[in-house]
């Protein structure tokens, strides 16, 4: 019993990080109705702008802080110099433009910082702790922690100033917003810009335990899609549930059926499938309620 | 009278489909102004054209200032403020929250004043504060659109079809409405209307649109008096 739920509590803190990134995918869902498929990418780029200021002797929390603000910055001017000129083109095309973009980033990373595994210093400091004999580590707190401190600041922002209220009309209809002298534009450049934020923090914290290269965030973005897919693509409460049930899944799968390669990823995926038949638009998406 | 809006030879359409063949109207501070047309005269396109939202050619003057060419966010900061076709209303969000970002371009404490001034005048409205708006009947949300645009403070309100898929006795509480607006709130008015017996009872003036072309225009009296207008739009 407490074997499987030392297991389960792992697959928390894996699942907080494909939350994070799921919530990030939903935030660019929602404004500009894109899947981001080079949001992975970004992500690992943020994180190695926290290698590179940590090894020049940034302290770590700082250089996660500094590549957030760059992250955020960077989001933006994608979306406004490489999303915003084929905004109204073809989903497929759509695509192509976050497919390109997920090959130039990660090439552009590889050639900026090499291929070999960069080991990022700690944030924090490396426990275990063993109340009932169930075992709990400081990763996994950590990243539950900054998951909930993500959901709590993504609502204030969006629930509760007038900067939000603008973000959520534009996500709902952005010709009625512009008519109201909402500056659309602006606010897909914000839904980008956070994303890319949510990413930086997420990246630089599951990475850190394990080393960075150029591979490093392409799984996780596989299970973050199937996390979006599993609560809805325009829910943000379906992000965060998607991600920890797909990593608690995933991880009690590896526990259980270890002996076979990349297992973890069937039972996962099988849930989403079932759950995908039974309800399109996921657990928490919205079919939308309209009278005319 | 100066007018607000001075529209002249205004030309536009989609892509290589030319809808509106230079047309020329106006509308004075405080006047409501209603441009009578059947479905495809261009009704639409010419409050499209106004609020920028598609490209057009000729001339328009809001306020002293020529707006052709500016960007729907800047036309609707100059005040104009456009209720469109569809209502337009911004379904997931609250009545409460619809109304607010109806304010977006204002600060100050006044907003909230306006908020309940808003809600006394369209009490249905109140009664559905914290409810989405998409859930709300046609009627309640072609009101909660008007009230939105209100919320701008706008020197000119413009309205594409109000009438459009509401019952005849919600019409005619709208547009009672409106006319309350016009006459003791001094609001300013365009009108694009299909339901030419309403609209004329609230307008001072009025054009009749045929396929991109002004054909007749008048007082609202000359219009309900013409025999053309009548056949057409009253159905007598």
């Amino acid at each position: 019993m407490s074997l499987f739920l030392t297991q389960v509590m792992n697959g928390i803190g894996s699942g907080a990080v494909y939350a994070s990134l799921a919530l990030a995918l939903v935030l660019v869902y929602r404004t500009t109705g894109i899947l981001n498929f080079a949001q992975g990418e970004m992500a690992l780029y943020s994180t190695y702008l926290v290698w590179y200021f940590a090894e020049r002797g940034v302290p770590v929390w700082l250089a996660i802080l500094l590549s957030m603000t760059i992250s955020f910055i960077g989001g933006a001017l994608i979306e406004r110099i490489l999303i915003r000129p084929v905004e109204n083109s073809s989903p497929l095309v759509l695509v192509i433009v976050t497919i390109g973009l997920f090959l130039a980033i990660n090439s552009i990373a590889q050639v900026q910082f090499g291929n070999d595994i960069k080991l990022l210093p700690r944030a924090y400091a490396d426990k275990t702790w063993l109340p009932g004999n169930v075992q709990i580590s400081s990763d996994t707190l950590v990243l539950v922690g900054v998951l909930i401190a993500e959901c709590a600041v993504l609502y204030l922002v969006l629930n509760r100033t007038k900067i939000g209220l603008a973000f959520r009309a534009v996500a709902s209809n952005f010709e009625s917003s512009r008519l109201v002298g909402v500056p659309v534009g602006r606010m897909l450049m914000l839904g980008w810009a956070m994303a890319a934020a949510i990413g930086a923090l997420a990246g630089s914290l599951v990475i850190a335990p394990v080393g960075l290269q150029g591979a490093s965030m392409q799984e996780i973005l596989v299970y973050a899609f199937a996390a979006a897919a599993l609560g809805g693509f325009d829910s943000p409460l379906g992000a965060v549930v998607g991600g920890l049930i797909v990593g608690v899944v995933g991880t009690l799968t590896t526990q259980y059926f270890h002996a076979v390669h990349d297992i973890e990823l069937v039972v996962p995926f099988g849930l989403i499938l079932v759950v995908l038949l039974v309800k399109p638009s996921g657990l928490f998406g919205t079919t939308r309620v309209e009278r005319v | 009278m100066t007018a607000l809006l001075e529209v002249s030879k205004l030309r536009a359409g989609y892509g290589a489909v030319r809808v509106l063949r230079g047309i020329d109207f106006s509308v004075a501070e405080g006047e409501a102004v209603v441009i009578l047309g059947a479905n495809g005269a261009g009704k639409t396109t010419t409050l499209r054209a106004i609020s920028g939202m598609i490209d057009a050619a000729g001339g328009i003057v809001f306020d002293g200032q020529p707006i052709l060419g500016r960007r729907t966010e800047q036309i609707a900061a100059a005040g104009i403020a456009h209720v469109p076709q569809g209502r337009g209303t911004i379904v997931d969000l609250t009545v409460d929250e619809n109304l607010r970002i109806g304010a977006y371009l204002r600060r100050g404490q006044e907003i909230e004043t306006d908020l309940e001034r808003w809600y006394t005048t369209f009490p249905r409205l109140a009664d559905r504060r914290d409810q989405q708006a998409g859930s709300m009947s046609g009627g309640e949300q072609q009101m909660l659109a008007i009230a939105r645009a209100l919320m701008s403070r706008p020197k000119l309100l413009l309205l594409d079809e109000p009438s459009l898929g509401l019952a005849p006795l919600v019409t005619q509480e709208l547009f009672r409405t409106l006319g309350e607006l016009n006459r003791n709130d001094g609001v300013s008015m365009l009108v694009v209307e299909q339901n030419a017996g309403l609209a004329l009872n609230i307008a001072a003036r009025g054009y009749v649109l045929t396929t991109g072309t002004i054909v007749t225009s008048g007082t609202a009296a000359e219009l309900s008096g013409n025999d053309d207008v009548r056949r057409a739009y009253l159905g007598i």
